[in-house]
């Protein structure tokens, strides 16, 4: 048999020293091209728009790049960081750990799922934002009401995803699992929690997102603190391009950041997607 | 009923041996009043290769999950080597007709998780899995992943997890149902010398004639659901001659059109 593979390998092997013509085809459908190009693309849209203007409050690319730099030159952007990512990073900590577990326990636990499914639906379709008020009635107006509102935020889908992760293995592995006389343990620590990875990633991504929403919608919302209050600031003393500034800011942190899980998730708990 | 044919080569001729597994009136019915099996009564003999066949849909499968302890039947019992099955054991293992291989281990891994599950240390249940996975023809795709193979490919690591475990009793749910048809000849080719090799019971569930006449000693004819036996045959073919000269043998050919006659009264 290996010799028979070797001998495919070698056949499908393109022939060396490709010409200039394929290469610039090959580079202009490279998947890093296209995307540097609809960033490119949005840029432009976004540099036009402003330059119109459609609206006096609306800033041009160059502008608010610009105003971009200036804040994080002047050390106000960073510091502003710093202080909401804070409350995030507590939150989306707290709802990753507890809703994991949570959700985990309601996929393998059938009276967890009769208790927990029906408070986790609910909290994902109720607007949540409405609660806010309620919890700075509660807790005042520190960091614990922020971290509140991240985790309400983005717990329900991390812990829905962690239920349908576990209830979703396949049938055939776990039976499998049974006829060569795997227990419980290992049936949970061997096949459903490696199964289940993938989608439990997914609902992570996902309530992190919704934790960048809830943590700049309580600076928004309770008071004005880091990027809240820049956003904030700036918009009442009419400086658009520093509001746009801070608000691209949010939406680029929370897109590495979530790029960062999907790469911790591929590199460290996804062998098989790794180098092929 | 059997077919007796003179030119037998096997030494241990069908229905003689005692038997290993021994089914007990059992019958399924499953939630919503779907009758499976109906008083099914059955043995199978030690280290023959025994067929499961039947219509699709009339619980062979069923049959065979309840032998496996898979499944809790809703009367009788099935007995192993004398004793009652009240769940999955070490002399017995099974071969997914899906292949059930998990997606995020190696082939090693995977031809060794049975191994695995029963504390193997590493290297001792590796090295059981690499001998496995190279009598099943996969040397050399050791580091691989089951996405990475052909389905034929994924059977093999299936079944050389099954070996792996060295169970008496290897049972079969339409294993190669999801292979090509090539593939499935080379298939019941690499079966037949793992059958005289491994000196082992293997029960094969499967819903094709010609396979079960061609890799069988004995085959059983299942009606449909609610599932009876409806008749034993036992195939005496000559099995040291080439695989095309047993597919053109007469014997080979009366018994696929003896099963098709008595099959095809279960159609619609």
């Amino acid at each position: 048999m290996p010799p028979t593979a070797e001998g495919l390998r070698h056949a499908s092997v393109p022939a060396p020293a490709p010409s200039l013509a394929i290469s610039l085809k090959e580079w202009a459908q490279h998947p890093l091209t296209l995307r540097i190009l609809s960033i490119v693309i949005a840029v432009a849209a976004w540099e036009y728009a402003g330059r119109l203007p459609v609206s006096p409050s609306f800033p041009t690319f160059s502008d608010t790049f610009l105003a971009f730099v200036g804040m994080l030159a002047d050390g106000s952007l960073p510091a502003a960081f710093a202080v909401t990512l804070a409350p995030l990073a507590i939150g989306v900590a707290i709802s990753a750990l507890i809703g994991v577990a949570i959700g985990v326990a309601m996929g393998l636990n059938e009276k967890v799922e009769w208790l927990g499914v029906p408070v986790f639906i609910v909290l994902q379709a109720a607007p949540l934002a409405a609660l806010i008020p309620v919890l700075v009635l509660a807790y005042g107006i520190g960091v614990t009401t922020k971290v509140s509102v991240v985790c309400i935020m983005a717990m329900p889908v991390i812990v829905l995803n962690s239920f349908k992760a576990v209830r979703h293995t396949p049938h055939s592995l776990l039976d499998m699992g049974r006829s060569f006389m795997g227990n419980r343990r290992q049936l949970i620590g061997k096949i459903i929690l490696p199964s289940a990875t993938p989608v439990i990633f997914a609902g992570l991504r996902l309530g992190t997102a919704a934790g960048f929403v809830g943590a700049v919608l309580a600076e928004l919302l309770v008071t004005p603190t880091g990027i809240g209050d820049i956003i904030t600031y700036n918009q009442s003393i009419a400086e658009y391009p520093k509001m746009y500034a801070a608000i691209a800011a949010v939406i680029i942190v929370s897109v590495l950041f979530i790029e960062l899980l999907g790469f911790v998730e591929q590199r460290f708990l996804r062998p098989e997607k790794r180098g092929s | 009923m059997s077919l007796d044919v003179p030119s037998s080569a096997r030494p241990s001729a069908g229905g003689a041996s005692a038997p290993i597994v021994e089914v007990r009136n059992i019958s399924q019915i499953y939630p919503g009043g779907v009758e499976a099996l109906n008083n099914i009564s059955l043995t199978f003999p030690e280290g023959e290769l025994t067929s499961l066949l039947g219509p699709s849909g009339c619980g062979k499968t069923t049959l065979l999950k309840i032998i496996a302890g898979l499944l809790k039947p809703t009367a009788g019992e099935v007995l192993v080597k004398g004793r009652p099955v009240t769940g999955p054991g070490p002399e017995r293992s099974f071969v997914f007709q899906d292949f059930a291989l998990m997606p995020w281990a190696t082939v090693i891994r995977n031809a060794a998780f049975g191994l695995e599950l029963r504390g193997v240390a590493r290297s001792e249940r590796e090295a059981v899995a690499e001998k496995y996975v190279a009598e099943v023809g996969l040397k050399g795709f050791e580091r691989k992943y089951p996405h990475e193979l052909s389905g034929g490919m994924r059977q093999r690591v299936g079944l050389a997890r099954a070996l792996a475990v060295n169970a008496d009793i290897v049972m079969m749910d339409e294993p190669f149902s999801a292979v090509d048809e090539q593939t499935r000849r080379q298939f019941q080719e690499d079966l037949l010398r793992l059958v005289a090799t491994e000196r082992k019971t293997f029960l094969f569930v499967t819903h094709s004639i010609e396979e079960a006449v061609y890799v069988s000693n004995r085959i059983v004819l299942l009606s449909r659901r609610p599932s009876r036996v409806s008749e034993i045959i036992d195939v005496n073919l000559p099995r040291d001659s080439d695989p095309d000269g047993i597919r053109r043998h007469p014997d080979y050919l009366d018994t696929v059109e003896r099963i098709w006659q008595t099959l095809k009264h279960y159609l619609d």
